[in-house]
């Protein structure tokens, strides 16, 4: 099962590797890794997308709790959140297809952010269900080049993620 | 006042209660040796930077106290990772100061440069490079403070040279900040009401103990659990001395060539409590069937232990001590339910002393060729209560587990988790500094001595009186044990061809040697060897096949043993 998780990390030298490594050396997977400092610039935080059953959830929990330089670990899974990811798309415009693809940047409420004589750079922002769709309409005109931030999460309400 | 780096390492060290460092010099760790010449810390130079370390996991597991090493940057620094690791499996507090090249040449290949502090992350409970003179008091003052609480473990500090040699302000903080470290020491009283309802309801309960137990602490109260409720008790390798073995409460050790009537009771119990063990392979063989029938009580310092390997009916999460204290308090308000409890149990243990009495720890004994298992016994005769026994990894690892009686927490050194040849003389020498006087024995066979025989040197220079027993079988036996059970007798690279006179190399190094092969020689030997005040190997040419049994085959049920060769 696919699980999201919220890490706030000293922000400090390597913390980065240390959360990778611990991933690698025991195992576990990461489908997608964001990190930038939070409001306090001494602490980073993390968004890991990763999967595995309860029992390797557990450990992931527990294993990153271990890990000096982490403050708190917080698990979205099944709980109500906000998610966003932004994709930046380079695709190709034609002369034949240049209107569809403004035509299905326009429905995504995306936005060109760079244009060439036949190739736009697009500007996705949504869940990664909607990144997703976007990207499987704009295939058939010729996606040149894909990048993706993957996801990052805020609980809803008022509650916040303290340190 | 003004100090440069290196003046204010030695000096953090001294007011961490530091007396003695374990190392060995190098280009950029030249500062801080040149200042040891007036510092009042001991250094013992050993003669690998991988025997410092583990010199210096000796003296940690002797005493509890930290143990300390220095090495120099790049081979010094990478030296070291094996030590560290084997402190790192088995949880013992170190701090390992490595010198790095100058802050400027730091990733550019450098002489003598390598990545340590990438290097030995997943084998370090926390490392530390020093990058500002400004942070060096604060970061020594963290790395003691880590490895010594929670689950102890070793620290990494990597200091580059030009740090060494830059001024600053000495002031070591009082305190540490450490938002994200906070281990749990008092045990959640809910969940030891809980542990204290199913301990009394166990019909089969057996108590199984790993190395956190094994410090005084932990030790007095595991005793008085046990005796209160009369528990069976077992222990894992890393658990010896925990529990007196020769009380009528203790199985003996558990696991891969635990006893008999160990992974038996293990098997047919109704309550397993297990205390600072981690279910390690070598205890539970095949998980499915390891203790199938019980409810499973896990105490544990170290949340990550529990529930990795297995399921465990109760979590509780504390310091021993604690814990343990707690349980054995809460008990003492039920004097009817224990005293219903002792005589509910009273059948259990009639059980498990017919399976003692039909399968006891046993070898056949020779009078033309020497037992391994007889020198063990021996040994455990003629070596005092206190004696500190090392061992390096193999047969004689596991036939000093079975034959020796341990009594005492912090008695036993081996390296269980990593298993780790090598380890049992420079530990030995650690323990023998931290204990001068001491009996520091090192059993070990002709295979592992060799990876760190160029100790003996260390030993004889600060006249370290360590016993070396070498049981000889011109093999590496355990594997070639694997190679004679699972691999059709292709003693594929574990015959050692060449016969090493291990009593000319003793002598070599200006210690005493000694080399019999008749049983009837062995006591006498051992006497001779404790007579002298210096370092003695012992060797004693063996049977050269004997095996480990019982042993339980890898992946195996516990109950599956294979009790004969």
């Amino acid at each position: 099962m696919k699980h999201i998780i919220s890490v706030l990390v000293e922000n400090e030298f390597g913390v980065l590797a240390r959360v990778a490594g611990l991933f690698s050396g025991r195992g576990f997977n990461i489908e997608s890794l964001s990190v930038a400092p939070t409001l306090d610039p001494a602490i980073s935080r993390m968004t890991i997308v990763t999967h595995g059953d309860e029992r390797i959830l557990e450990q992931i929990n527990k294993q990153l709790h271990k890990l000096i330089n982490t403050i708190r670990v917080i698990d979205f899974t099944g709980q109500d959140r906000v998610e966003r990811e932004m994709a930046l798309i380079k695709v190709s415009a034609e002369e034949d297809t240049r209107a569809e693809v403004l035509r299905i940047a326009d429905i995504f409420r995306a936005k060109v952010v760079d244009v060439a004589p036949r190739c736009y750079t697009i500007e996705v922002t949504g869940t990664p269900g909607k990144v997703e769709a976007i990207v499987e309409l704009l295939k058939p005109m010729g996606i040149r080049e894909l990048v993706r931030t993957g996801p990052v999460v805020l609980g809803r309400g008022p509650k916040v993620v303290e340190k | 006042m003004k100090m440069t780096g290196s003046k204010i390492l030695l000096e953090c060290l001294r007011l961490e209660g530091v007396e003695t460092v374990f190392g060995f010099p190098g280009g950029t760790v030249i500062n801080i040796y040149d200042d040891l010449v007036d510092s009042p810390i001991h250094h013992i130079l050993t003669r690998h930077e991988q025997a410092a370390v583990h010199a210096a996991d000796g003296y940690a597991r002797a005493t509890g106290k930290v143990g300390v090493v220095i090495a120099t940057s790049g081979p010094g620094a990478t030296n070291t990772v094996t030590g560290i690791a084997t402190a790192y499996m088995d949880s013992v507090p170190l701090v390992v100061i490595t010198g790095q090249v100058p802050t400027p040449l730091i990733g550019n290949d450098a002489f003598q440069e390598a990545d340590i502090v990438g290097i030995t992350r997943p084998i370090t409970k926390h490392n530390y490079l020093v990058k500002d003179i400004q942070d060096l008091c604060r970061i020594i003052k963290e790395a003691f403070f880590i490895a010594r609480t929670g689950r102890p473990g070793p620290v990494l500090i990597d200091f580059p040279k030009d740090i060494q040699v830059t001024s600053a302000n000495f002031d070591y903080p009082e305190t540490v900040s450490l938002p994200g470290y906070k281990p749990t020491y008092s045990g959640n009283l809910r969940q030891v009401e809980k542990a204290v309802k199913m301990i009394l309801a166990a019909k089969h309960p057996v108590i199984y103990v790993g190395g956190g137990a094994n410090t005084p602490d932990a030790a007095r109260w595991l005793h008085q659990l046990a005796e209160t409720l009369e528990i069976p008790l077992t222990t894992t390798l890393m658990g010896m001395g925990a529990f007196p073995k020769k009380h009528p409460l203790s199985l003996g050790m558990l696991g891969m060539h635990g006893t008999y009537y160990a992974n038996m009771a293990v098997t047919e119990a109704d309550l397993l409590v297990a205390v600072g063990a981690r279910f390690d392979d070598r205890v539970t063989g095949s998980v499915p069937h390891f203790a199938p029938h019980a409810k499973i009580i896990h105490i544990d310092i170290d949340p990550t232990s529990i529930k990795k390997n297995v399921r465990v009916d109760l979590p509780i999460v504390g310091d021993l001590h604690d814990v343990l204290e707690k349980i054995v308090t809460q008990l003492a308000e039920f004097p009817e339910e224990m005293k219903r409890a002792r005589e509910e149990t009273a059948s259990w243990r009639s059980r498990i002393a017919a399976w003692k009495e039909s399968h006891p720890v046993r070898y056949t004994p020779s009078s033309l060729v020497i037992k391994p298992q007889f020198v063990i016994e021996k040994l455990r005769e003629l070596a005092p209560d206190d004696a500190i026994i090392t061992t390096e990894v193999g047969q004689h690892q596991m036939w000093t587990a079975q034959f020796f009686d341990f009594s005492r927490p912090r008695t036993f050194l081996t390296s269980g988790g990593l298993g780790t040849m090598g380890f049992g003389l420079p530990a030995a020498l650690g323990a023998q500094v931290a204990f001068p006087e001491r009996r520091v024995i090192d059993i070990s066979g002709d295979g592992s001595f060799q990876m760190n025989s160029q100790e003996l040197a260390t030993l004889v220079q600060f006249q370290l009186p360590v016993k070396i027993v070498i049981l000889n079988n011109n093999y590496l036996g355990m594997v070639r044990q694997w190679q004679q059970l699972f691999f059709q007798r292709r003693y594929s690279q574990t015959v050692l061809e060449v016969p090493i006179d291990f009593v000319k190399l003793a002598e070599a190094y200006g210690a005493v040697g000694f080399s019999v092969s008749r049983p009837d020689e062995v006591e006498e030997t051992i006497r001779r060897a404790f007579d002298v005040p210096g370092p003695v190997i012992m060797e004693f040419k063996v049977e050269r096949e004997e095996n480990v049994v019982p042993m339980v085959p890898a992946g195996k049920a516990l109950n599956e043993m294979v009790l004969s060769s």
